[in-house]
């Protein structure tokens, strides 16, 4: 899923400073898993907001939806009564959500309550690791089913690097495991080790965002 | 290894001629102070039979390798440029490796190089459209086949003695070796080692190398860096991912007068270099003198090493 955290309160009081209705829309997709974004954290998010502004002798309206998706247009207006009469929306979905309500309201003001982080998932309860970068053309067949690109800080394709040292990545101060010790483990395990002798050469990067913007269109689908 | 020149430098005829080689290491300063960077290089002078030009080690911007390079061939020493992949694309990497030989630069040392956050700009965007391997066979390519990455056929070949590190005290151990072969099965001709104090390690990555042919395809320098102090061999010893230095190192260079440590720390480099030669394999030395060029001269005349052979590159 796609992994957010909320942005420092300070950040998003100081977007909205000049305006003195709101509205905060939450979604109830990967952001209510991963606990950013969902139902609950709108009516904190909301609560914090009013406190501070009234705290600071400016009083701020606060209305509280929260969608059933934001990635999908139908389930964005729902918003339309309550942004009718709104200065802005604060949009606490991944980054997704702020533009598909941009989209849809040219000229109401959209900001993000929300820093996307990754595409990952939880390893314990609240601690989520990313797995995924979406490069577009998966690779982790040849490495066991585990991703040098997304968790290697080097990206490489034949590591482990000389930073690798007792199963800890030279980046991230010791947080961070050396996802080529693991695929190397992993393969090992597998009876595969020789997997590793074979030079892995080009990556092709177009299908990643350095093609430019993505696209998947699944024409048996489209209307 | 094949008799026929791929450079035609001064390094690769010396090494191939079966001579032990020596090479060693300038870095750039961190500005445009070409003097500064003269200045070190001269004690180099006639020390190495080549002399590393870092590319922004450590993630530190620094004045870049070529003209580094270049610096070092109008004072008639041979450079060895090394290239990181972390800065710079397919398109960037190729046509500096085009520029460089278009220089005249022989020698290049492909590297995936230091990860940003370790240097003065940790919040840069890293690049890693390939890694070492990708460069290694890059550059062969270039070479041996005329051709790019991209398949596009080249006007004039990049003439280049191919060379990559290899670092022995890394995890997992067993892998090390294995490493260093898919470099050289990538096209690699010599390879400088990471900086070795644990003797003992160095030798079993050694004999493995040998058992596994390596030693026959590609030259094997072992990477001596004498200590300056106490601290560094600490900060060596805690901070410097992938190093492995044993305790009584420490405890010998503790042992002696303060103002006798670095007289201590070249004498074990001395020795290092001496144990080094003696193993099967070992085709020459990269001294490291980090930030300490002056000693070079002191440690290669106390190996032996000194005076270099004469030999001109083609």
């Amino acid at each position: 899923m796609v992994i957010a955290e909320s942005k420092p309160l300070a950040e998003i009081l100081d977007m909205v400073k000049d305006f003195k209705k709101i509205v905060v829309a939450g979604c109830k997709g990967c952001v209510t898993v991963c606990c950013a974004g969902g139902e609950k954290e709108v009516a904190i998010l909301s609560s914090e907001l009013r406190i501070a502004r009234k705290a600071a002798g400016d009083e701020l309206e606060v209305k509280e939806y929260t969608c059933e998706r934001q990635c999908d247009p139908e389930y964005i207006e729902p918003l339309d009564d309550l942004v009718a009469d709104t200065d802005a929306v604060v949009s606490i979905a991944c980054s997704v959500g702020p533009q598909y309500v941009a989209a849809r309201y040219p000229n109401l003001r959209v900001y993000p309550g929300l820093n996307t982080t990754s595409i990952g998932g939880a390893t314990e309860h609240g601690v989520w690791k990313e797995y995924c970068q979406a490069c577009g053309s998966c690779i982790i067949g040849n490495f066991g089913g585990l991703c040098p690109i997304a968790r290697c800080a080097k990206q490489l394709l034949n590591g482990p690097c000389g930073g690798s040292s007792q199963g800890i990545c030279e980046v991230g101060k010791g947080s961070i495991p050396c996802i080529w010790q693991l695929i190397y483990d992993r393969l090992q395990n597998l009876g595969e080790l020789h997997k590793l002798t074979e030079v892995q050469l080009y990556k092709n990067w177009s299908t990643s965002r350095d093609g430019g913007l993505r696209t998947t269109i699944r024409e048996e689908l489209k209307q | 290894m094949t008799a026929e020149y791929s450079a035609g430098s001064k390094l690769e005829k010396i090494l191939k001629s079966g001579q032990k080689a020596v090479t060693c290491e300038c870095g750039p300063p961190r500005g445009a102070d070409a003097d500064h960077f003269r200045h070190k290089a001269n004690y180099l002078l006639k020390c190495g039979d080549a002399v590393n030009v870092t590319d922004n080690q450590t993630a530190v911007v620094r004045f870049c390798s070529m003209a580094a390079c270049r610096i070092l061939m109008d004072m008639g020493i041979e450079p060895v440029m090394q290239m990181v992949t972390r800065d710079m694309n397919r398109i960037g990497l190729q046509s500096n490796i085009l520029g460089a030989a278009a220089l005249g630069i022989k020698n290049l040392l492909c590297l995936t190089g230091d990860h940003q956050s370790f240097g003065d700009h940790p919040q840069g965007k890293n690049v890693h459209d390939m890694d070492s391997l990708g460069l290694i066979h890059t550059v062969k390519t270039m070479r041996d086949e005329g051709k790019m990455a991209s398949g596009t056929e080249l006007q004039g070949r990049p003439r280049m003695f191919i060379g990559a590190a290899a670092n022995p005290f890394a995890d997992p151990p067993e892998f090390r070796v294995v490493r260093m072969g898919k470099k050289i099965a990538a096209g690699v001709q010599f390879i400088q080692t990471q900086c070795i104090y644990n003797m003992e390690k160095f030798r079993k990555f050694m004999e493995m190398a040998h058992d596994m042919g390596l030693t026959e395809k590609a030259f094997i320098m072992a990477g001596i860096t004498p200590f300056k102090s106490v601290g560094m061999a600490n900060y060596m010893k805690k901070f410097v991912p992938g190093m492995d230095v044993p305790d009584s190192y420490i405890t010998r260079l503790r042992g002696v007068p303060k103002d006798k440590v670095a007289e201590e720390g070249i004498k074990i480099a001395v020795e290092q270099i001496h144990e080094c030669l003696e193993m099967k394999g070992v085709a020459g030395i990269h001294l490291m003198a980090i930030e300490w060029e002056e000693m070079a001269p002191v440690v290669l005349e106390a190996a032996g090493l000194l005076p270099r052979p004469q030999v001109t590159a083609d």
